[in-house]
């Protein structure tokens, strides 16, 4: 049986011999474990509308896996607030109770996480960017965004990533309040990129002229993420 | 630091034992194995054909003395991805990508001394009675009490070899708690592991013990504060946390 | 006592933070000695920790490794399939003996 599997080389399409391979040292061989399959959920059909919205390299699932790069806040309402600061002539700043009070909406949408897993179809209910940037005058030199949470985490974006109804603050998910340990009282949910960039505990959105790698982007992950293009990491 | 540690080789699965009835050991022979400490562990990663793999570390049962061949015991968690596939498809002769052995914090050789703490949650006990099988294998009669929380009887983990090391008279005993069922006429501890047990154990060891606490995150978080609280130094204290149950 | 769900997934990711051990794997690869029983000092607070001692948070895009005393990151690791990358800015120093 034949246990050595030979992986075509990252640059090329043709497949070449197992020597040559070797010799150019641009090949991983693999050793694949007898009868091992692994727990994932393939799209079946690759023609399939399903396997069609899974990106590249993700596995689907029905779960949603809690990551966390620390312990969970829980910050109590009355303690809660969301701002928008930075490069604007005023911060604005939402207490929870006037949050709740701006217009909202529901969401479906697929979630790709780093660690592989796409989740179909998920169910948010929050308040748009959009609608947050409404109550701001953003200065002309304003072209990227921070978000910041509870806990010390930060991710980046464009700002143009993040309007025209491309980025919430969820604090609804599959119609209940979303949970600490799925980033609740809200969290920011920017469906079009790896789900890091949907930062748990959003507390802010800091406006600047200028990018700021965030937590993970500063380390190794890629800048924008962009599932599709699969950036997982810096170099990609 | 002997380089074998950090790369991949692949291991031939020499037997298997079922230790319960839902917790199995696997004897794994290497090629190039470079000796272990009890209480360090083996990465172990599955490959399937369309490059997908997974890695779990699994604790080494076996006690140095027993050469080139390193015994994983691996509890089957029903949903798990890795555990299920081990119980259910693995058979002796089977190759494994192993890497090892790895860790060196929560570690204990018979030279390191004691008096010995060792407090087991479930599959906590493996990497234990590692550091168990050495004791006996190097002669030391340093006095150890071990302490195991299961859920039952029948999922003690090496109950009967446990019996026998504790009846060698060399210092060691085996104290069990049996947290949701117990047999008929059963006279030790029925509780989840806290502070008054620990005491307990602890009294003939003295708070100068070394202690290795293995488990669930929070038995041996509980553990680990209770101890604290009852004048073990925190540097005498060395944890592993498994996680939570059920993954 | 009640079986609450929502305290059953409150558990399991309190449960979810392991021990610095959870990297030895990866540390060893990146660093090619074993890396859990050497002392390293937390940066924020200063306090001195074995790095296997270090409260580990595996289950994110990479692992964060944090200060038993003040919860701050120490380290922090990402694989991907080609490197390793290491943060070790949280800590003052990692010490290895000869």
């Amino acid at each position: 049986m034949q246990e050595l599997r030979l992986y075509r080389s990252a640059t090329r399409s043709t497949t070449i011999s197992l020597q040559a391979a070797l010799e150019r040292g641009s090949v991983t061989e693999r050793f694949v474990t007898r009868g091992f399959v692994g727990r994932r959920g393939t799209p079946g059909d690759p023609a399939s509308d399903t396997a069609r919205r899974v990106p590249p390299g993700q596995y689907l699932t029905s779960g949603f896996p809690v990551l966390s790069a620390g312990p969970t806040p829980r910050t109590a309402l009355g303690q809660w607030s969301l701002s928008i600061e930075g490069l604007v002539r005023e911060p604005s700043r939402w207490s929870w109770a006037q949050f709740m009070e701006l217009p909202t909406r529901d969401w479906t949408v697929d979630i790709s996480c780093v660690t592989k897993w796409t989740h179909l179809d998920m169910r948010w209910r929050g308040v748009s960017v959009d609608t947050l940037l409404e109550h701001v005058d953003l200065r002309p030199e304003a072209a990227y965004v921070v978000a910041w949470s509870d806990g010390g985490y930060t991710t980046n974006l464009p700002l143009a990533d993040v309007v025209n109804g491309q980025a919430f603050v969820a604090f609804e998910y599959d119609g209940a309040p979303l949970t600490p340990e799925h980033g609740g009282p809200a969290r920011l949910v920017v469906p079009a990129r790896y789900f890091w960039k949907s930062a748990k505990w959003v507390r802010g959105l800091r406006i600047l002229d200028h990018d700021e790698p965030g937590f993970w982007e500063s380390f190794g992950y890629h800048n924008r993420g962009d599932q599709w293009r699969e950036e997982r990491y810096s170099g990609d | 630091m002997a380089t074998t540690a950090i790369t991949w080789q692949i291991a031939t699965v020499a037997s298997i034992q079922d230790e319960t009835p839902t917790v199995r050991s696997f004897a794994l022979h290497l090629p190039a194995w470079s000796g272990h400490q009890a209480g360090q562990h083996v990465d172990l990663r599955l490959t399937a054909d369309d490059g997908y793999s997974v890695e779990r570390s699994y604790s080494i049962a076996s006690e140095p003395e027993r050469g080139s061949e390193v015994e994983v015991t691996v509890e089957r968690i029903p949903d798990g991805e890795v555990s299920p596939f081990l119980h259910d498809v693995v058979v002796p002769g089977d190759r494994i990508e192993v890497r090892g052995p790895i860790g060196g914090y929560f570690v204990w050789e018979a030279a390191f001394g004691g008096p010995l703490l060792l407090v087991a949650g479930g599959s906590g006990v493996v990497p234990l009675m590692a550091m168990v099988r050495h004791r006996a294998r190097s002669g030391s009669s340093t006095p150890t009490r071990l302490l195991v929380s299961s859920r039952s009887f029948d999922e003690i983990i090496y109950r009967e070899e446990l019996g026998e090391l504790a009846a060698a008279g060399d210092g060691l005993e085996v104290v069990h708690t049996l947290t949701r069922s117990q047999p008929d006429g059963w006279t030790g501890y029925a509780r989840r592991i806290d502070e008054p047990m620990l005491a307990e154990v602890l009294a003939p060891l003295g708070a100068s013990a070394r202690t290795y606490l293995c488990g669930p995150t929070s038995l041996v978080e509980n553990a680990a504060n209770a101890l604290v609280h009852l004048g073990v130094p925190t540097a005498r204290i060395r944890t592993e946390r498994f996680g939570p149950t059920g993954t | 006592m009640v079986d609450d769900p929502a305290d059953r997934v409150a558990d399991e990711v309190a449960d979810a933070v392991l021990d610095g051990n959870a990297v030895a794997g990866a540390l060893a690869s990146v660093l090619g000695v074993e890396a859990t029983s050497i002392p390293g000092r937390c940066a924020h607070c200063g306090t001195v920790s074995m790095v296997g001692a270090l409260r580990a948070y595996m289950r994110a895009p990479g692992a964060v490794l944090r200060c038993p005393a003040c919860g701050q990151v120490v380290l922090r690791l990402v694989e991907t399939e080609r490197s390793v990358y290491l943060d070790a800015r949280g800590a003052a120093f990692l010490r290895f003996d000869r």
